[in-house]
């Protein structure tokens, strides 16, 4: 079948040797995608006509925005993966994410929060996306909570891998959910960071931006899945092999 | 003493074998059903205190109230669902029994609602009389809590069976459900808002209605898998 | 067959078969991992290398077929305190077949806890539940039998009754798994020992 390479890659120490070959790459692209994008950001593009240079922050929180959502999704496939064919390495990719997608919650959020400021003068608004990143962030401190309160390697991973599935049933439903309570009570302050509507001088750094982060996940992922390994496997009579080279 | 060979029980016949013993057991021990509902009483009482006994207020915040303290003591609740069958092994037992466990699970939970949700639901009337709901919302109320208890309990399942035999496994239950639950309360709390002010409430009662059926369908497999990873 | 609990080793290398009639000792000390190794032959616990089979196929394969042929008995003697010893036997054996009241009166009498039935669990002694516990895996009529140190608090007079129809159970072709610390008053011939480190 076509699937020994999949196997080989779900192998620890091949993935380890791999992910340490990668990483380098995808961390120094990502600093030098996210240095033009940000030179792009701040220096290049004009002030918006509405809230002058105030509108800049959207290049950090759009991108973490998306990511925290993205991450969430890969650490769903990636524990679906885990507990349907019993693939280790998905386990630990799902337990690496959790910490980096609560970090790009928590950045979002931030950042939403400070754009409050020029925007409505105040710290916080129950905007819609706020809401939503702020409900993110609550699932994904219970999947850490979750698993850091089970000792067992292997049954937090799957129960953690459960949680993960039912969250992101979840994760539309409250999206939605939120943007429907969210029109019916204040529709005025629905923020629009992105759009079709942009000039292509603040767009393209903006989508620079998106793909930096991307990179940048995948650096930060890969550390930490090699972490999560060595971690597991520090038994295994490989880790000795490759520590000593 | 030999054993003949019998035929096996059915599934649905297991399912209801479960339910009735769960019932025949709260029978022996009602303060399991007593203790959700007083929680749920005294959090409705705390807001007239802190807020104001002024009606006119009360009737702004009673959708909030309501669906936050059913939220809340459905949580309560949850946590003895599956904690003292787990702890003498009779989860073990109906998970070793052959039975489709999914089934089982689903039959407890829907004894645990029959049990702690539906007696909030019968009280609720009273409740948003006291918060200055017009009579002709009551209905709403009811229709909504039903459908919401019944959903909040089917979570608090999923809650019950990850946290199982956990330190701080309480705390860890609120915190695992309670995000799962905010687009319920969102619903639940728009319909009873609408009743007040006398509108249609149909559209969230829907919505509502879709997160049971929802939660029916998907819950007790979630919690079937999670309780097979808690015995282990 | 391997399994790992945490950072122990729990079973390594482990392999054992047991046949019709037979019976298999499963001893050590504390610790050995006995008590996991029931728990992975009942399908609780999944090994990570190796499998269990019953009949030529994989538990995990045939599943409920697997389970209806089990009895097992843990650690918990699995009864609800608050129910009396019939109605907890009621449910458990009614959640395979059909209840036969008589029956379990007989049983409950044979294990001399007859005067438990209509008492509640909670006010019976270890040894009382423990014995109720075990005319449910006589009842269950299962043809493999999983018991979790059957011996523990009971006296010396209820361990012969327990051996005898453990006995009973072999000769009519059954099957059992028996994890405990003093030797099984059998039969030579019908029981292999299996000693864990």
């Amino acid at each position: 079948m076509k699937w020994t390479w999949f196997h080989k890659l779900a192998s620890p120490p091949h993935f380890y040797r791999l992910a340490g070959r990668l990483t380098p790459w995808f961390g120094w692209s990502a600093l030098i995608v996210i240095s033009a994008a940000l030179y792009g950001g701040l220096v290049l593009a004009p002030p918006d006509y509405q809230q002058g240079d105030g509108f800049r922050i959207v290049y950090v929180h759009a991108p973490a925005a998306w990511m925290s959502l993205f991450t969430y999704v890969v650490m769903a496939v990636a524990a679906a993966v885990g507990l349907i064919w019993r693939i280790k390495l998905a386990h630990a990719v799902a337990a690496s994410c959790a910490p980096i997608g609560a970090s790009f919650t928590l950045i979002a959020l931030v950042s939403g929060s400070l754009w409050g400021v020029p925007m409505w003068g105040t710290w916080w608004v129950w905007d819609a996306r706020l809401t939503s990143e702020l409900i993110l962030l609550f699932l994904y401190l219970g999947y850490m909570a979750l698993r850091s309160s089970i000792d067992d390697v292997q049954r937090a991973d799957r129960a953690g891998a459960i949680l993960a599935i039912v969250g992101v049933i979840n994760v539309p439903i409250i999206h939605y959910s939120v943007e429907w309570w969210n029109s019916l009570h204040q529709t005025s302050t629905v923020m629009r960071g992105d759009g079709p509507a942009m000039p292509a001088s603040m767009l393209t750094p903006l989508l620079m931006m998106f793909v930096g982060f991307k990179l940048y996940f995948g650096a930060v992922l890969l550390t930490r899945v090699r972490g999560e390994v060595l971690r597991r496997e520090r038994n295994a009579a490989w880790i000795g092999e490759v520590l000593q080279k | 003493m030999s054993t003949p060979v019998q035929a096996r029980t059915g599934a649905m016949a297991a399912a209801w074998l479960l339910f009735r013993r769960d019932m025949r057991l709260a029978m022996r021990r009602w303060e399991q059903i007593a203790d959700p509902l007083v929680f749920f009483l005294m959090i409705t009482t705390l807001f007239p205190l802190a807020l104001s006994p002024e009606l006119s207020l009360l009737r702004n915040v009673a959708p909030g109230v309501l669906w936050v303290a059913a939220l809340l003591s459905s949580l309560l609740a949850a946590d003895t669902l599956l904690k003292s069958d787990a702890a003498d092994g009779t989860l073990e037992q109906c998970i070793l029994s052959g039975q489709p466990l999914t089934l089982l699970l689903l039959a407890k939970t829907l004894a645990h609602w029959v049990l702690s949700g539906l007696p909030l639901v019968l009280v609720a009337p009273l409740v948003a009389v006291a918060l200055g709901v017009p009579a002709t919302a009551l209905g709403v109320v009811m229709a909504g809590l039903l459908m919401g208890t019944m959903t909040l309990s089917l979570l608090g399942a999923i809650g019950a069976a990850l946290t199982l035999g956990l330190r701080r496994g309480h705390l860890l239950l609120s915190l695992l459900v309670l995000p799962l639950a905010m687009p319920l309360l969102i619903f639940g709390a728009r319909s009873t808002e609408l009743a007040i002010a006398g509108e249609n409430a149909s559209g969230p009662l829907y919505l509502v209605a879709a997160l049971m059926v929802l939660a029916l369908t998907l819950a007790p497999l979630t919690t079937a898998a999670a309780a097979r990873i808690g015995v282990e | 067959m391997q399994l790992w609990r945490g950072e122990r080793h729990v079973l390594r290398g482990v392999s054992f078969a047991v046949q019709a009639g037979q019976a298999l000792h499963v001893c050590g000390p504390n610790g050995a991992g006995k008590t996991t190794l029931l728990r992975v032959a009942c399908g609780l616990l999944h090994p990570e290398e190796g499998s269990v089979s019953w009949n030529g196929a994989d538990i995990r394969a045939s599943g409920s077929g697997f389970l209806a042929s089990l009895a097992y008995l843990g650690h918990e003697p699995a009864l609800k305190g608050d129910l009396t010893a019939a109605e907890n036997l009621a449910f458990d054996i009614g959640l395979r077949h059909a209840v036969d009241a008589p029956q379990v009166a007989a049983t409950l009498a044979d294990l001399g806890v007859a005067d438990c039935a209509d008492l509640p669990c909670r006010v019976l002694s270890a040894g009382q539940r423990r014995r109720v516990a075990l005319s449910r895996i006589l009842l269950t009529g299962a043809q493999l039998w999983i018991l979790d140190e059957p011996f523990t608090n009971l006296d010396a007079a209820s361990c012969e009754r327990i051996s005898a129809a453990l006995a009973q159970h072999l000769a009519r072709g059954g099957l059992a798994l028996v994890a405990a610390h003093q030797g099984l008053n059998l039969q030579a011939g019908s029981v292999a020992r299996l000693e864990l480190q």
